[in-house]
């Protein structure tokens, strides 16, 4: 198919490297930094008010978890090849060492921390439920009944330790992300030292917004009543991590405009013309003024629980499809313009391909199946957790 | 490049051995290459080069180079008075079939080759997850195409904008300097056909080779040089303009 | 990465294992009957769950390993990190263009013809295109013919880029578009010098 070209592109670089799977990535891994960081809140800094979204946000982390190395697997020319990145990593490479911190992520911290919470009611669950659920309760007891006072104890310090070692590996997490950006210097819309800050904290943002819709969304589903207290108090640290996450990016923007360097003249030409829908409509003014807008209008101003509800929804969607543009023009607007700085190309979106638009959105909606199948064997609602008859000091995470 | 009959006594003797690769059906790597004793380079000369793209085309029957993808190809710059920073340029399918006729319009016309440059301290290899791509001891720049996974970070990563990913293979590709011949004592398919020897191919570890006067005696320069990259074509009598 | 090559081989790596693993159980039979410290018996059922999500850790781990010594290509390392072989199976491509000099072996009257012209210095292929094949097997592989049109304008078609001393012309002007060679020989192209010397030589 042929791409329009505008002005002198290199003649190799005309076709995109990275599709829309790899904005999706950069998404998913950003949810996963955010909900942790939320439910991190709670268990280290004692934020009580959002406990009852604490084992909501790691199901969530661990379920866009899963999804994340999916779109990397559809994009590669040989999947087939992918463990060589475990079996023989180049150590110089952002990519490479990428694997381990994801691995680590995983094992180390999302999976132990929702094990270690979750062990009393894994054990009670595997002794109680009969049929196929026994037998995947019984495995994850790894053959230990053991739900004593003091192992629950242990789990529970245990549990501390690894959320405290979980804040900075969520950063990392995501913060890797944006070196694999950040340092290339061949591309001056990536190359940055920001880079990697402005993904955590947009990764902050946007995990924050997803586990306050997804408590607003499961809360209303079950009929159940949402701790307003708890809503506000994650709407607020929603808030200010915007707040930050916008000073970066303007500050950026603001000292790019400024040196109008080499690069400036061509990214600048990109911005008013190929990204000016996605970047400065949809990211800046939708997806970030109005929403810091409307979350700062509820700090300001006494409003009832109805209108408040509907703002942070309101709020949380705008952010969203803000972060997700800010992914979009991070990774897709990198790749417009000419290295040269003297043309530009388009991205020619596929449907129904395996880097296609269905694919994408198909990857979207995956994590929040698996999310509904963790929901359903690993209950996190804080009223179901303590079951009758257990008779023991109620684990860390129910109410 | 000049054939002088004295080069031509030198040139036919190696002829003969490479040929004797050529017949042998399943050729081997030079038993007598050294890997140590190499490290190979370009020099392009710029107000030699006629934009007729026969070294593209040479390029694309050697190594197989699909269709709308080049591993060399030519720009054609135009530059207007003193607007060095903001180049007219062009390069249809690569120059590959040559240029379309161009009238002189007063401005500043010129050519230039453009190839991987066999970085020293590439950034493309510093990227590859996996150790698909590197740099061989003799100072090529080599992709492992059975080792590659296709992630596409090093075409990310190349400054130049040389490397493509292969459609067939799925992996990534990118000049070669010609490595199956140039380890066998032949020159690069794109110097062998420059009918002006705007491109020499260079051997920096010989101290005989000519690049070392033409060095000395000639005002040259790299591609991008503020990366730092230690590319190694050198180009000489390069416009500031050339991007 | 250190270069675990398969010169341990997998034997080795077995029996390694089985070894470490038969003694960590005997280490948490011993821990069992014994107990860690007699004051605190119910310490190990009360990190039990630990003990055993560490086993399952270790046996990955060397699952893990034993992978990597059956599965990372024995080359790799050589020269640093990549596979080693790469090189000389990259360098044993076959060669599709076989060189002037070659060329030169069997055509010696095109040769002579050449060495009188300016187009001494244009390589064979570079017109003839790749022709190893031919000459590995001249009666299998005919060079095809040639368009002049189209082979001699991509040198000489008049371009404001082309340095000011390179012959260069404007078709249309020069021949009204007819092919080049009904009156250029390209071997020898200059016609004046051809017309003298073709006197029985053609």
């Amino acid at each position: 198919m042929q791409i329009p070209v505008e002005g002198f592109m290199y003649p190799n670089e005309v076709e995109l490297q990275w599709s829309i799977l790899i904005v999706l990535y950069p998404f998913i891994t950003g949810l996963v930094a955010g909900a942790f960081i939320l439910a991190s809140l709670e268990r280290v800094f004692r934020v009580q008010a959002v406990k009852p979204t604490y084992r909501l946000a790691l199901l969530t982390a661990l379920a866009f978890l899963l999804v994340a190395p999916l779109p990397l697997q559809l994009h590669l020319g040989h999947p087939e090849r992918s463990l060589e990145m475990y079996l023989t990593p180049h150590r110089s490479s952002a990519m490479a060492m990428f694997g381990f911190v994801y691995l680590w992520y995983l094992m180390g911290v999302l999976l132990l921390e929702i094990w270690l919470d979750y062990r009393r009611e894994i054990v009670e669950l595997s002794q109680t439920t009969s049929g196929w659920k026994r037998g995947i309760y019984r495995i994850l007891t790894l053959g230990s009944h053991n739900v004593s006072e003091r192992s629950l104890r242990i789990d529970e310090r245990l549990g501390y330790f690894i959320t405290l070692i979980g804040i900075p590996s969520a950063f990392l997490l995501h913060g890797y992300v944006g070196f694999i950006f950040g340092s290339i210097k061949a591309n001056p819309w990536w190359s940055s030292p920001l880079m990697p800050i402005v993904f955590v904290f947009s990764a902050m943002v946007s995990g924050i917004s997803a586990v306050m819709l997804l408590y607003m969304l499961s809360s209303r589903l079950r009929g159940q009543q949402i701790d307003m207290r708890c809503l506000d108090t994650i709407a607020r640290y929603l808030l200010y991590t915007f707040i930050i996450d916008f000073s970066l990016e303007m500050l950026d923007l603001l000292q790019r405009i400024y040196e109008a360097d080499e690069s400036f003249r061509s990214l600048d030409f990109m911005v008013h013309t190929r990204l000016w829908t996605s970047q400065v409509i949809i990211q800046i003014l939708l997806g970030t003024v109005t929403p810091i807008a409307l979350l700062a209008l509820t700090q300001l101003l006494k409003l009832d629980d109805m209108s408040r509800k509907r703002i942070y929804g309101l709020a949380g969607c705008l952010t969203m499809m803000g972060i997700f543009a800010m992914r979009w023009n991070v990774v897709i607007g990198g790749q417009l313009f000419s290295k040269s700085f003297l043309g530009y190309t388009t991205y020619k979106m596929a449907f129904a391909t395996r880097e296609g638009l269905l694919t994408a959105i198909a990857l979207l909606i995956l994590p929040f199946i698996i999310l509904w199948v963790l929901v359903k064997l690993l209950p996190p609602w804080p009223e179901s957790a303590s079951l009758p008859g257990s008779g023991v000091v109620p684990a860390h995470g129910s109410s | 490049m000049d054939i002088t009959r004295r080069r031509l006594l030198v040139l036919l003797p190696a002829a003969a051995v490479a040929w004797k690769f050529v017949l042998a059906g399943t050729p081997e790597a030079a038993p007598n290459y050294k890997l140590t004793e190499h490290w190979w380079g370009m020099l392009i000369d710029i107000p030699k080069c006629i934009g007729c793209g026969s070294c593209v085309r040479a390029c694309a029957e050697e190594n197989d180079v699909p269709e709308g993808y080049y591993r060399t190809w030519i720009e054609r710059y135009h530059v207007t008075d003193w607007k060095i920073e903001r180049p007219e340029v062009e390069s249809p399918d690569g120059g590959k079939q040559g240029f379309p006729p161009h009238a002189d319009d007063g401005g500043k016309n010129f050519f230039v080759p453009k190839l991987c440059n066999h970085c020293a301290e590439s950034p493309c290899t510093q990227v590859c997850p996996v150790g698909a791509t590197f740099v061989t001891p003799d100072g090529v720049v080599l992709v492992d195409k059975s080792y590659c996974l296709g992630c596409r970070y090093c075409v990310q990563a190349c400054p130049y904008g040389c490397r493509f990913i292969n459609p067939k293979t799925k992996t990534a590709e990118k000049c070669s300097l010609c490595y199956h011949r140039i380890t066998k004592g032949l020159t690069t398919a794109c110097c062998e056909v420059c009918p002006t020897g705007a491109r020499q191919l260079a051997d920096l570890k010989n101290p005989k080779d000519p690049i070392h006067e033409f060095l000395k005696a000639h005002t040259v320069q790299v591609l991008k040089p503020h990366m730092a990259t230690g590319a190694k074509v050198f180009y000489n009598g390069m416009d500031g303009s050339v991007r | 990465m250190s270069n675990i090559t398969a010169s341990c081989d997998i034997h080795h790596r077995f029996r390694e294992a089985y070894l470490v693993s038969k003694y960590i159980a005997q280490f948490g039979a011993q821990i069992r009957a014994e107990g860690i410290g007699a004051e605190n018996p119910d310490l190990f059922k009360d990190i039990e769950h630990l003990i055993r999500l560490a086993v399952v850790i270790a046996v990955a781990l060397v699952a893990f390993v034993l992978l990597r010594a059956a599965v990372v290509p024995h080359s790799f390392g050589q020269y640093g990190h990549y596979r080693g072989a790469a090189i000389s199976e990259i360098a044993s491509r076959p060669v599709a263009l076989a060189g002037h000099a070659t060329c030169e072996g069997c055509h010696t009257d095109i040769v002579d013809q050449k060495k009188l012209g300016k187009h001494v210095v244009v390589a064979c292929e570079a017109c003839h295109g790749a022709l190893a094949k031919h000459a590995d097997d001249p009666a299998s592989v005919q060079p095809k013919k040639l368009d002049t049109a189209v082979v001699c304008s991509r040198c000489h078609e008049a371009n404001s880029a082309k340095p000011k001393d390179f012959p260069q012309v404007a078709t249309a002007d020069h021949s009204g578009g007819i092919a080049c060679d009904t009156c250029h020989q390209p071997h020898r192209p200059k016609i004046e010098a051809a017309k003298i010397e073709t006197e029985g030589k053609k």
